[in-house]
């Protein structure tokens, strides 16, 4: 007689073990606290600091920081701390956004042109054909054909965000599905997806079950870098006159306008470049962070 | 002995410097940068400034203008006029007569034929000479003799001075490009680059886009002149590196068009090296009003006459528009010292200036939304006046540039104040102004309800300016949406001057129909000038000569140009 040892308590869930690396990654929890602080910022700090960005007080122009503007005024007197807080909101906003569109079309092809042979070919090649397609270009076309219906249906700041979004979206989730697809491609030929198939997954829940979860780890680097260059291509955006209207601030326009004035006024360019570099930073941290956790091979280390 | 040796041979000394100093070539090397760099030496396969201004270094006209907007004979001892029997009675004859002596870099004598040569290129269809519409109305050019060039109009030309006189029209040798008339204008790339000219300099190495080296002219007729020995002529980079290539490290000595913020050149011209200098042409930054319905309902009448603009065709919404701006303040934060504030569209000459308008260089809110309360612009309860529904709410469109988007941002403040809600946009410079018949975002199909942008007329003759504002400007879809009269301008009465103007040739009258028919624009609010822009240059303090020119190349007395010690 066997005797079978009962569980004593109830089998941990999978995301507490996630959370236990997670917590020992030393720049992940510092990474997070940053960006957690950043979003803080951007979505309260309207309450604490009141003061309206597009207001142009001539009285107080080209000011350097002080009590009144804490990071200084611009060349019209608009605050520039309050600038920075409402422009973050935008440029957060398109990042996170235009990220999330971009990883979810890349995985989706990705996963669909690496589990399916018979789409590969075909997917692949439009792939290759968005690859090649010149950004700017495009760009400038779509900016011609949907910009009024848009500004019409939504009004002119949530058309432009749309708009921008769907654009940075659609041309910059290449290189997710490449990355995916190569992933998919090897996993396939491992042995337990042999004997899932063979007890008669479909192939809907073989990708969501089995093939998904392991390649979450290149996804979130992807996810990682995605932010970085959706925020940098809003500003060149921005900057060509083809973003938000121009009264209206992202952290890419206030350092492409402060560039002119490197010189001069240095803090006006290192304001929205230190916001810009630390979000970035920190969103790759945790990236990397979440990457380690989530990879079992690497947890039970 | 000794002693008055040496005094005497300083003595000497003293006596030559004077004559060495100014000998040809004595002054060495000067170096000029244009961050655009010229693609050619010939102003007639070029409109641009940057290459005619490189090519005006060898190429010259019979006549220029001077930095004061005066005609100033050339090559030439006289300006034909009226009064001296050079221009005929009738107007419809101007006779240049050459000056005696004149060589060509080459060696050779510059004769009249080479005035009708250059008439004959230029006008030739297949070559697409950039200044065929200076020659507007030639008929033809006689050459009775060696130095007389008789040009003949086909109508009387009040103003006869577009051939031959300012930038954009020099004369060409025959003899080196005889073989380049019509199609093969464009594949004579030799002649091109390297123009036999009667300037003071001829180049030796021509590098498209890039550099350009000059010598002095061996055969320049003032035997003194030029001071400086070689020039090289350097193309490309940025304004804000050129400006500081002349004001802060001094490797240049000339730099062309810093269209800077005014804090950024006045901490480059602190550094002590160079001379920001300025000169006050025609440009004028203005705010167009549009008087038609762009609503996109409209389909294909959109922005045409057919359809009255709402709000903006009532005369008190558009002067109270003009009345929230303040013009001074606007120009000091864009301009600094390189603008003046304006309410004029016709700034300069100074004869052409009209006073009658003045009252707008003070803003006035309160005056303006009193304005409206008494046209029955009712504010709402968001704060935004309207009137049987109509609502005053403008969108306001320009292009991608620094200053300008500071300009809107401050404009559309005043708007607020005065209950008008504004809708900012910019728009790339190059969609905005490329003149693509299929784009809905170019300056003259003007699908907005106020758009704002430079302009400026070339030389001293504002008549075909002027006449920019007349019916058959509009721009429609008739005209591929073509023409200068952005606001839909259309009025009987202006028409009239316009017509005056073309035919009067006394200079007091053309002066006060110009000034009618600006006080006319600017009365009907049509047109809301806001800062008359400078053209900006830097020069190095050790370049001396140097005087400034609007109205012609900024190198039109580069042979004066010395090498102060």
């Amino acid at each position: 007689m066997t005797d079978t040892a009962q569980p004593t308590k109830a089998p941990r869930s999978q995301w507490w073990d996630i959370w236990d690396q997670f917590r020992h990654h030393k720049g992940a929890m510092l990474a997070s606290f940053v960006f957690l602080l950043i979003l803080f910022a951007v979505l309260f700090g309207k309450f604490l600091w009141p003061i309206d960005p597009a207001y142009n007080d001539f009285g107080a122009m080209d000011q350097r920081p002080s009590l009144a503007h804490p990071l200084g005024t611009d060349g019209l007197g608009r605050d520039a701390l309050a600038q920075m807080i409402q422009g973050g909101r935008t440029s957060i906003a398109v990042g996170l956004t235009a990220m999330l569109l971009s990883l979810f079309l890349g995985t989706f092809i990705g996963v669909l042109s690496g589990y399916f042979r018979r789409l590969d070919g075909i997917l692949m090649r439009i792939t290759d054909l968005f690859l090649a397609l010149p950004l700017l270009p495009l760009l400038l076309v779509m900016m011609m054909l949907f910009r009024e219906p848009l500004s019409a249906a939504f009004g002119p700041e949530m058309g432009i965000f749309i708009l921008m979004v769907s654009a940075i979206g659609i041309t910059s989730w290449m290189p997710t599905a490449r990355i995916v697809r190569g992933d998919v491609l090897a996993l396939k030929e491992r042995e337990f997806i042999l004997s899932a198939q063979s007890i008669g997954t479909t192939p809907f829940k073989m990708i969501m079950r089995h093939i998904l979860p392991n390649v979450m780890s290149p996804i979130m680097v992807s996810a990682t870098l995605g932010i970085a260059n959706a925020i940098i291509t809003e500003s060149a955006l921005s900057f060509l006159g083809l973003g938000f209207p121009p009264d209206f601030p992202t952290w890419g326009r206030l350092l492409n306008d402060a560039a002119e004035y490197l010189q001069i006024y240095p803090e006006r360019v290192i304001w929205p470049g230190l916001a810009i570099s630390l979000t970035v930073l920190s969103v790759n941290y945790i990236g990397d962070g979440l990457r380690d956790a989530l990879d079992p091979r690497l947890r039970k280390r | 002995m000794k002693m008055k040796t040496i005094l005497m041979g300083a003595a000497c000394a003293f006596a030559m410097a004077p004559a060495a100093f100014a000998e040809r070539g004595s002054d060495g090397q000067l170096n000029i940068i244009y961050w655009q760099a010229p693609s050619t030496m010939n102003q007639y396969l070029s409109g641009g400034n940057k290459e005619q201004d490189a090519a005006a270094l060898v190429n010259e006209p019979l006549a220029r203008y001077d930095a004061s907007g005066a005609i100033v004979p050339w090559l030439v001892d006289e300006v034909p006029t009226v009064e001296n029997g050079g221009v005929s009675a009738d107007l419809k004859t101007i006779t240049w007569k050459l000056t005696e002596g004149l060589k060509w870099s080459d060696g050779t004598p510059v004769t009249s034929s080479d005035v009708k040569f250059t008439w004959e290129y230029c006008t030739d269809p297949d070559g697409g000479c950039a200044s065929s519409n200076y020659f507007d109305g030639v008929a033809s050019i006689d050459t009775p003799d060696e130095r007389t060039a008789v040009i003949h109009f086909s109508e009387p030309k009040p103003f006869p001075y577009g051939p031959f006189v300012g930038a954009s029209t020099p004369i060409i040798q025959k003899a080196q490009f005889e073989n380049c008339v019509g199609a093969k204008a464009q594949e004579c790339t030799t002649e091109n680059f390297n123009p036999i000219g009667t300037g003071p300099f001829v180049v030796t190495d021509f590098r498209p886009n890039d550099v350009i080296s000059f010598k002095a002219n061996p055969n320049y007729r003032d035997p003194n002149k030029p001071a400086f020995a070689t020039v090289t002529f350097k193309g490309g980079g940025d304004a804000q590196a050129a400006g500081r290539s002349v004001l802060e490290t001094g490797e240049f000595d000339y730099a062309w068009n810093l269209q800077l913020s005014p804090d950024v050149l006045a901490s480059m011209e602190s550094a002590g090296k160079g001379t920001v200098i300025k000169g006050f042409g025609t440009s004028v930054e203005r705010i167009m009003i549009n008087l038609t319905d762009v609503s996109p309902d409209l389909g294909d009448e959109r922005g045409t006459i057919k359809h009255p603009h709402p709000f903006l065709s009532d005369i008190n919404v558009r002067k109270a528009l003009s009345m929230a701006i303040d013009r001074a303040l606007l120009t000091k934060i864009g301009y600094g010292e390189t603008g003046k504030p304006t309410c004029n569209v016709l700034p300069a000459p100074a004869i052409y200036v009209s006073t009658a308008n003045d009252s707008c260089l003070t803003q006035d809110i309160e005056g303006a939304n009193k304005l409206l309360d008494d046209a029955g612009w009712v504010k709402g309860s968001d704060g935004i006046r309207a009137k049987d529904g109509v609502r005053l709410s403008v969108l306001y469109q320009t292009s991608t540039n620094a200053v300008r988007q500071k300009y809107q941002a401050a404009i559309k403040q005043w708007w607020n104040q005065i209950g008008v809600e504004v809708e900012l946009r910019n728009i790339s410079a190059s969609v905005f102004f490329g003149s693509d018949p299929g784009s809905n975002d170019t300056f003259q199909k003007f699908f907005a309800d106020v758009e704002m942008y430079t302009n400026n007329f070339n030389g001293t003759d504002p008549e075909g300016y002027m006449a920019s504002w007349t019916c058959a400007q509009i721009p429609s879809p008739e005209n591929q949406w073509q023409g200068n009269n952005m606001p839909r301008f259309c009025n009987d009465d202006y028409e009239a001057l316009v017509k005056e103007m073309s035919v009067t040739g006394d200079i007091n009258k053309r002066a006060e129909l110009a000034k009618a028919m600006n006080d006319m624009l600017m009365q009907n609010y049509i047109i809301l000038p806001i800062t008359h822009r400078a053209s900006v240059s830097a020069r190095s303090n050790t370049l001396g000569g140097v005087d400034m020119n609007v109205w012609d190349s900024q190198m039109w007395n580069v042979a004066d140009w010395t090498r102060a010690k």
